[in-house]
């Protein structure tokens, strides 16, 4: 009795109350979104809305639930939790029900459940349990490669479904290793990477290629500030390019200019390769790398995008960047989307005043679209109090995450509020517009069993380990 | 121990809040700054259904309904709410259109608006109606959308009636009423009446779903607008007098136009070759169109009653005998001998020499040259322009030379030469009263329209004064016309003058020498001028004007029988048909109906115009 009682006082009541708001505003948007004049209960059952309050009854069972067990069962069990949830994915793929092309759920009767939403915190809890062991170790390579294969095999169990969404946000994982010191150097040649990728779709291969060569050789001058390298540099660049260009034209007859480009750059390597050597230049050998790297890439991604990309994953990059616009195909939803959340304007159209809601212009609208409600029916104010709330959460959890003396718990702190935050600005995003479609629901908000009581396991199992914090775990 | 990577917190933090203030500046740009997506919803669900209002029924000067109504169904279709597995096959079999129609019609539509309604069937049978309201839950995007069409009770008066089509993109630009689809009276009472039969278009707002199924009214139909039927009007046409002259022209040219001279009300217009006025209603009217446009020989969409003018030849003489009295050149008193002619105009034989009803009675030519000469060599003015001048001011008074301003359209003015167009044509002082002499017969240069010529009759009829003619006598409840056509017309004539002249005409007709002895009916006294107006590029056209009974006219009538010759042997029986039919509705000379009736000027002109 005295535990209990002092755990329900160590629990964050801040988290609590923010959680509570989060769930019952998300039950009534859900019933807005599913509402019709003809029925009008909010327990009618047949209905998402009535559904959607069992599943909330059932989540505060199973918070519950989880914050009774004790804390430590959580580190050691983890292990065994995301061997548990990862043996579900691989099921999935052979027992699951194919709804839409994708084997993402199973289903029991009339009861269906999708298992990437529980491997997300099996996720979180594995990297947890392996990082806490390896402290500071982030920066070896021994210690990178498993802690990328503990979320990469989970995210490629979901791509195996097809679930792209889920398989972004093990993904997201990426922020908690960075906290526990992985190279920044990494997320800014990944950021690099990501903005190559897109400028590889908006401009022609062989313009993006020249310009990364300036770049290059400008970069090469400020660092360096030898001009006559800089020169010779080119030269020998232009020159092999011409070689090989020739011989290609008169005698090869395939490479095409990219290859052509490219070939060149690995043949001049040579010279450089051996200046590199003599004059112990590791500036200019980081420079040829990124050169090289970045032109590799640059093609790569556009034969990737071009031949094994799906269609119409490939049609709602390109919407997004707006190099394609279609208002009733792929671009449909978001362009309704769109149009829900901007005619809210600045208060709203009240409750259950929505038209474009009311009318069903958005599809899925109670799961992944659920924005377009608060948007169209709270306008702007609603909209900043919905993201406020997150705002708040997610710094919470931060603070709460930052106070672990267990690693353990400050790393699963960080790994739920990575979580979190992707779902929650991949779909806030993609109904404005920002972000490409991609199915992932808004914790809290969205209908749905199986991602409510997931974000509930996920975040409670925090809170467990946060009420805990004074005991040492390890 | 410390943790050296603690300060990445605020990275993170800082990641997060960033991404928080992207979303909230996205939110204020759509939801504060744009008002676009507030539109785009309201058009989303709204659907703008027009009310379109029922067309003003028009009756008869007897109160029979002659055009009325009848229900039509447009399928509509909003491309934007049509669904992408549209079974294209079931729904072209359901309205019995082939899938290349449809494809047309969908881009049609699709070029025109999305979101936008736009017809996309016309005009389907009530049958198909029926078999589409059934399954059109399953086509969304479509729906039907009730017109009205006009409904003929006799297949007569086309060209009085007119005719109603869609609007084209000139009318639309002309007036901002109109949008595409609308429908606009293009001749006629149609198109004269336009505004007031139209009505005021009406719209009903409804909120839509997403699989555009109905699911109320909007803003518990505030919005909405309701239609306005457009007002009734009665006609003053006889429409039974105007069979009757249609029956009589068929298978000839020409025209008929009959007035009420106390009033100016049109009683008869006929214009023959004349068409079906049903032929250009519905799904059959773009097609019939086209096809009596391109009859470029009998021209059956001319309105030769307003339209055609011509020189009026003998039915000319009675106006130039008033003018003659008028300016005191002549009086009862005065003869004029005839020797088959005067000067180089010629004459037929009858007795002479001949005093003004006489001449009238006969038709002397002699007798209105030598009055017309004393016309314009008048020593009352300085020259014979002037004199000329004091002339044409008469026959304007009689509507001639400009448009009489009737509720018709396509009124033409006709022509009567001004002194200066004679001293163009002659040089100043150039010309005398021979160099213009044919007019004192009708001839020359003068061009009167079968309207005008009737509307003189109707003038001589009343002994100085007219109504502008008019079809419409009645709008709606209020049964106001136009003050135009209350406005009496008086010639500076002496009512006094006009005696000798109906006298002449009454002679021309019932007299045992008169020009139209044929066609007199027993117990009314008709007064008639027969004429003959020249037509360079074959036979004369046979001219008759007429007025009945002598005393309290009740009809004037002008009839103009193409290539038919001399007055008295067509027009001259058709206007006595007509007059007959009018004051007793029987016919007594069942012999000369007949002889009329089967009279085929058609075939002898089709003929000759394929020599040519
Ligand atoms: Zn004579």
């Amino acid at each position: 009795m005295k535990r209990s009682i002092n755990l329900w006082n160590s629990l964050d009541k801040v988290s609590i109350v923010l959680f509570l708001l989060m769930i019952t505003a998300g039950w009534f948007n859900i019933y807005a979104a599913v509402f019709s004049e003809e029925r009008s209960g909010i327990f009618d059952f047949s209905q998402r809305y009535g559904k959607q309050f069992v599943w909330i009854v059932a989540t505060l069972l199973i918070a519950v639930f989880v914050v009774i067990i004790d804390n430590r069962f959580y580190f050691f069990f983890s292990w065994f939790i995301y061997g548990a949830t990862i043996l579900l994915l691989i099921l999935v793929l052979i027992f699951g029900k194919e709804i839409n092309g994708a084997r993402s759920w199973f289903e029991f009767g009339g009861f269906s459940l999708q298992p990437s939403e529980f491997a997300k915190f099996g996720t979180a809890l594995a990297l947890a349990s392996y990082l806490s062991n390896k402290r500071h170790g982030l920066t070896r390579l021994d210690v990178i490669v498993p802690a990328l294969a503990i979320l990469l095999l989970p995210a490629l169990l979901t791509y195996f479904q097809p679930d792209m969404g889920s398989m972004i946000v093990f993904f997201a994982l990426f922020i908690v290793l960075f906290r526990e010191g992985m190279s920044p150097y990494i997320f800014v040649s990944g950021l690099l990477m990501i903005i190559l990728f897109f400028l590889t779709l908006l401009f022609n291969n062989l313009y993006l290629t020249i310009t990364i060569i300036a770049v290059a050789v400008i970069l090469l001058f400020f660092i360096t500030r030898r001009w006559k390298l800089c020169i010779t540099g080119t030269g020998i660049l232009i020159i092999t390019t011409a070689i090989v260009y020739l011989l290609d034209h008169y005698i090869f007859n395939f490479l095409g200019i990219e290859l052509v480009i490219f070939s060149s750059l690995i043949l001049s390597g040579v010279v450089f390769a051996y200046y590199i050597y003599t004059k112990k230049a590791v500036v200019v050998m980081v420079i040829y790398l990124f050169l090289t790297g970045s032109v590799l890439f640059v093609n790569t991604v556009d034969y990737t995008f071009n031949n094994i990309v799906k269609p119409h994953q490939k049609q709602r990059i390109e919407i997004l960047l707006g190099i394609k616009s279609d208002k009733h195909g792929t671009g449909y939803n978001v362009n309704q989307s769109i149009i829900s959340i901007g005619s809210g304007g600045f208060a709203g159209k009240g409750y259950l005043q929505g038209t474009q809601t009311k009318f069903k212009f958005v599809p899925a609208q109670s799961t992944d679209f659920i924005f377009c409600t608060v948007g169209e029916e709270w306008g702007f104010l609603g909209s900043v109090l919905v993201i406020g709330m997150y705002l708040l959460l997610l710094l919470r959890l931060i603070f709460l995450a930052e106070r672990q003396r267990s690693s353990f718990s400050r790393i699963y702190g960080y790994g739920v509020v990575s979580i979190l935050f992707v779902h929650f600005f991949i779909n806030v995003g993609m109904t404005i517009g920002l972000v490409p479609v991609i199915g992932i629901p808004l914790p809290f908000f969205s209908y749905g069993g199986s991602s409510l009581w997931g974000f509930t396991i996920l975040l409670f199992i925090f809170l467990r380990l946060d009420a805990s914090r004074t005991e040492y775990l390890v | 121990m410390k943790d050296p990577f603690i300060n990445r917190k605020y990275v993170i933090m800082a990641l997060i809040v960033m991404a928080a203030a992207g979303l909230i500046i996205r939110l204020f740009i759509i939801q504060v700054v744009k008002d676009s997506y507030r539109l785009s919803a309201d058009n989303n669900v709204l659907r703008y259904v027009t009310q379109y209002p029922a067309r003003g029924l028009i009756y008869d000067r007897k109160g029979e309904l002659i055009v009325k109504n009848q229900a039509a169904y447009d399928i509509m279709v909003v491309p934007a709410q049509t669904a992408k597995s549209l079974d294209t096959t079931g729904f072209c079999d359901l309205l019995g259109i082939s899938r290349e129609h449809f494809r047309k019609q969908m881009k049609a539509a699709v070029n025109y608006s999305r979101r936008a309604p736009s017809v996309f069937l016309k005009q389907i049978s009530d049958q198909t109606y029926a078999r589409f309201q059934e399954k059109m839950f399953l086509f969304p995007g479509f729906y039907v959308q009730p017109r009205t069409l006009r409904k003929y009770s006799k297949s007569v008066g086309a060209h009085v009636l007119g005719y109603v089509s869609e609007v084209d993109d000139n009318a639309i630009r002309k007036d901002p009423y109109y949008k595409p689809g609308d429908y606009i009276g293009k001749s006629g009472i149609e198109e004269s009446y336009e505004k007031v039969l139209r009505g005021r278009r009406g719209v009903k707002i409804f909120l839509v779903d997403v699989y555009s199924r109905i699911k109320g009214s909007y803003a518990d139909g505030k919005m909405d607008t309701v239609a306005i039927q457009g007002a009734d009007l009665t006609s003053s046409l006889d429409i039974r007098l105007q069979e009757y002259g249609e029956l009589l022209m068929h298978n000839k040219r020409g025209s008929i136009v009959a007035i009420e001279p106390q009033t100016g009300e049109v009683l008869a217009l006929v214009s023959a070759p004349t068409y079906d006025p049903g032929l250009l209603v519905g799904r059959i009217r773009s097609e019939n169109f086209s096809r009596l446009q391109g009859d470029t020989l009998a021209i059956p969409l001319f309105n030769r009653a307003l339209m055609a003018a011509y020189p009026p030849g003998s039915t000319f003489k009675p106006i130039n005998g008033l003018i003659a009295l008028q300016e005191g050149v002549i009086n009862d008193e005065t003869r004029f001998s005839c020797n088959k002619g005067y000067m180089f105009v010629g004459c037929h034989v009858h007795s002479s020499p001949l005093s003004l009803e006489g001449a009238i009675m006969n038709s002397c030519n002699s007798y209105f040259c030598q009055a017309f000469r004393r016309v314009l060599e008048n020593p009352k003015y300085k020259s014979v322009p002037e004199a000329y001048a004091q002339w044409k001011t008469y026959l304007n008074q009689f509507g001639f030379g400009s448009k009489l301003g009737t509720d018709f359209v396509n009124e033409l003015a006709g022509f009567i030469p001004s002194a200066s167009y004679y001293d163009r044509y002659h040089g100043k002082n150039g010309w005398r009263a021979l160099s213009v002499i044919s007019l004192a017969i009708g001839q020359g240069e003068i061009l009167i329209t079968p309207l005008q010529m009737a509307n003189m009759t109707a003038a001589i009829a009343n002994r100085g004064y007219f109504y502008t003619p008019h079809i419409i006598k009645a709008i709606g409840k209020d049964n106001a016309i136009s003050k135009r056509f209350t406005d009496r017309h008086s010639s500076s004539i002496d009512p006094a003058n006009f005696d000798r002249i109906i006298e002449g005409m009454e002679g021309a007709v019932n007299g045992a020498a008169g020009t139209a002895r044929a066609v007199a009916i027993k117990d009314i006294i008709v007064c008639g001028k027969t004429g003959t107006a020249q037509n360079p590029h074959g036979d004369a056209h046979s001219v008759f004007v007429a007025f009945a009974p002598k005393d309290n006219p009740r009809i004037a009538i002008a009839v103009y029988v193409e290539n038919a010759g001399a007055g008295a042997a067509y027009a001259a029986p058709v206007a006595s048909l007509m007059i007959e039919k009018y004051l007793r509705d029987s016919i007594g000379n069942k012999a000369l109906e007949q002889k009329i009736l089967d009279l085929n000027l058609e075939d002898k002109i089709i003929r000759r115009e394929e020599e040519h």
